[in-house]
């Protein structure tokens, strides 16, 4: 074991100059021409930073599309997911009374309507994403809120939702943010 | 959902297309050929100057196994040491305090065996230093120790008696400076243009557009999101892992997550029929694995694509599958395709909370690492396969009344003692742990720790032991995703775990290259009429009653227990 001591020691510490501290240094140098400067990507409003683009945040007022429930109540630095099993029945009751609370706000919206996305939490607890489906079912809800025509609105879905990579691959998804943003550009 | 399953063929079809090319690299470059990578080799030399080695001097397989065991000691003890006193150490933007001493030795341990188990979470567990010294430096050299592992066995294969096994120092540096740095270089830079942090200012603070004050935990992640895929680690910079949208932003890193954490698996299983040149049986060993992969992902698939009967019952549609603990970005035909590569390969990074899903999905992911051979970690995957190799030749040997023989050598008491040991350590130290879990939590609920028994599962009754069982399961095979609803971060999950770990990695190392070894020195037999063939379908049946036999169905009565029964209480 001797042998390889002192060789060993010597290694580990040359590698942790390559690895951990040359090659991360390098990766943030090229960092720096991304979108976002390595800092990660930001929205702005009105001139003020409102959040991260793939960051989702919480919306719980009607005139807001809402984003889905989150385990972490969208607290950027603690990310969590429910963690709760399928067949757990205390679950299945937050997810009983999630379906109530949207049926309450969306009264023109019946149960089999909503999708699971809607009444379930995310992984991260900062999805920042909705299908159109989840974002098209709360339109009469937000139309009559803001008083605008649900025209208008599921206009700003179409031009906002991204569709699958290259057109082929994955599902179709829309930022909640992008989307409210869009929203309050619309009604200044 | 078209494009979702498309998403996926392509994902697998992306995977085989640089996989097969790097295979053929990687055994050109262990055979000493010139490579488009040649550039490396002042920065390698300068390496073993360095540490005063000489990467020409041939070792047998102890020594090759002391070099491993020491430099592994000397990480552990390092990386021990910086977790506990993180705090006082540099680059540490947000405050994070110290690890508990039994919380650092799970996490040193965990990362110095490529399991990157996690009792911690990425955003207050650890420190900017600690993410890149401890933890990405080690998910560095811990894939390189796996795949330095595996050249061994590579130099013990070949066509001559000998106990000259090539250099462990070599072969260490090498998969460093020629497979996993450059690869990684390039995927953060991907990550990096694709949202992913790359700078070292810490949290941020902003107001929401609804007006919430919300912090933003941020970082230097996407050099680390690299290696952790390309060397089957899976630790995330983030507590959500690659469920994070800021450690896994789009479907277009997603792809690229999923194909780096397959590449080098699939390529070393390719190498090996190049360099041995013995290709018929790479492309046996590989249909065996693709076989059991593609066993354990078509149920998985349906699972989550038709979603969870008990939110359907309640009168909601699941266009888009079970949503619970999935992103929406990625849905659910790629989440499952997921959960059994990153159980198959050892990776354990998550792009969904595994503890949500379908128990179907927990049965296939459970059965994924109990296999632990279906193209397997790096290195370590074909050090698995190898085992089940020299039982189903031995088995075999048995029922045609032949000498059991592999690559031309006779497999005898000695070898078929250290497989079977191996192969049976795996359900030993999992069905123990388990048992011994299940027993405190029944008979010390309210034993004095960070978490009482009584509070340790999120979830009740079957789902609830599946909670433990998975995480025995995630230790010893080195996995390190889990079903995370377990409050894991208390002494009893961090010690015992913390052991199984050490068990479920050196031993499965040093087994099959003593075996390797051995056998490299016994005489050597030209194939005959009367040999064994090992690169026929017939054989690659054999290798799979094998591992359905010795490693799936012990854990059958377990997995009952789990989740078979939860399935069947599920309607």
């Amino acid at each position: 074991m001797k042998t390889y001591l002192l060789p060993s020691i010597k290694m580990t510490i040359i590698l942790l100059v390559i690895l951990a501290g040359i090659y991360p240094l390098a990766i943030a140098g090229v960092g720096k021409f991304t979108p976002g400067h390595g800092d990660g990507e930001t929205i702005s409003y009105k001139g003020r930073v409102v959040g991260y683009a793939n960051i989702g945040q919480k919306f719980t007022k009607d005139k807001y599309f809402w984003s889905r429930p989150s385990a972490a109540n969208y607290q950027a630095d603690a990310s969590a997911g429910t963690n709760k099993g399928p067949s757990n029945p205390d679950y299945l009751k937050t997810v009983d009374a999630a379906i109530d609370t949207f049926l309450k706000h969306n009264p023109t919206v019946t149960r089999s309507q909503i999708p699971a996305e809607l009444v379930t939490s995310s992984g991260s607890g900062l999805d920042p994403d909705l299908s159109p489906a989840g974002a098209q079912i709360q339109v009469t809800r937000i139309a009559r809120v803001r008083g605008i025509s649900a025209e208008q609105i599921n206009g700003i879905i179409e031009a906002t939702t991204e569709e699958p990579l290259l057109g082929m691959f994955g599902p179709a998804k829309v930022n909640v943010l992008k989307l409210n943003v869009a929203l309050d550009e619309l009604t200044k | 959902m078209n494009t979702e399953i498309s998403g996926v063929i392509f994902t697998y079809l992306l995977t085989l297309a640089i996989a097969i090319p790097l295979g053929i690299y990687i055994a050109r470059m262990f055979g000493g050929q010139k490579t488009w990578l040649d550039f490396m080799a002042p920065l390698e030399r300068f390496i073993f100057r360095f540490s005063g080695v000489d990467p020409k001097k041939e070792m047998n397989w102890k020594q090759h196994m002391l070099a491993l065991l020491t430099i592994n000691s000397v990480w552990l003890f390092y990386a021990f040491f910086c977790l506990l006193f993180q705090a006082h150490l540099p680059l540490n933007p947000d405050g994070n305090p110290n690890q508990t001493p039994d919380l650092a030795f799970n996490t040193a341990i965990s990362f110095v065996v490529n399991c990157n188990l996690q009792d911690y979470s990425g955003e207050s567990g650890v420190t900017y230093f600690t993410q890149h010294f401890v933890i990405m430096f080690l998910q560095f050299v811990s894939a390189a120790t796996g795949i330095a592992a595996l050249f061994i066995l590579f130099k013990a294969f070949r066509d001559k008696v000998t106990d000259k096994l090539g250099n462990f120092w070599d072969f260490f540096i090498k998969s460093i400076t020629r497979i996993l740095l450059p690869l990684s270089v390039v995927m953060a830079i991907i990550l990096a243009f694709n949202g992913t942090p790359t700078s070292y200012k810490g949290k941020d603070t902003i107001i929401t557009l609804q007006g919430d004050t919300v912090h933003v935990s941020r970082g230097p992640a996407a050099a680390m999101i690299a290696i952790k895929h390309l060397g089957t680690n899976g630790g995330g910079w983030f507590g959500a892992n690659s469920a994070h949208p800021l450690e896994n932003p789009n479907y277009l890193t997603n792809t690229v997550e999923l194909v780096a954490q397959t590449i080098i698996p699939i390529a070393l299983v390719f190498a090996l029929g190049f360099y041995l040149k013995k290709k018929k049986f790479a492309y046996v060993m590989f249909g065996v694995m693709t076989v059991g992969m593609l066993m354990l992902l078509i149920p998985t698939m349906n699972a989550e694509i038709n979603g969870n009967p008990a939110i359907a019952k309640m009168g909601i549609s699941q266009p888009t599958g079970a949503m619970e603990g999935k992103e929406v970005r990625f849905g659910p035909a790629n989440t499952a395709y997921w959960n059994i590569v990153t159980t198959i390969i050892s990776t354990g990074s998550v792009n969904s909370m595994h503890d949500s899903a379908m128990p179907v999905s927990g049965f296939m992911m459970m059965m994924a690492m109990m296999t632990n051979c279906f193209y397997g970690g790096c290195g370590v995957g074909i050090l698995n396969f190898y085992i089940f190799i020299i039982i189903a030749v031995f088995i075999s040997g048995l029922m045609v009344g032949r000498t059991p023989e592999f690559f031309g050598r006779k497999i005898e008491a000695r070898e078929m003692k250290i497989a079977s040991i191996i192969a049976l350590l795996h359900p030993f130290i999992i069905l123990v742990g388990t048992a011994v879990s299940a027993y405190v939590l029944v008979h010390m609920p309210n034993a004095n720790w960070a978490v009482k028994p009584s509070a340790w599962l999120n979830n009740p009754s079957f789902h609830g032991f599946s909670e433990m069982l998975y995480q025995y399961t995630s230790s010893a095979a080195n996995n390190g995703s889990g079903f995370a609803g377990l409050s894991a971060n208390n002494i009893f999950w961090n010690v015992s775990a913390g052991f199984v770990l050490l068990l479920g990695r050196f031993l499965p190392i040093i087994g099959p290259v003593a075996i390797a070894g051995i056998l490299a020195n016994k005489k050597f037999t030209p194939e005959s009429a009367g040999t064994l063939k090992s690169d026929t379908s017939t054989f690659g049946i054999m290798v799979f009653a094998v591992i359905l036999i010795v490693a799936a169905l012990s854990f059958f009565p377990a997995l009952a227990l789990g989740p078979i029964a939860e399935h069947f209480s599920l309607k």
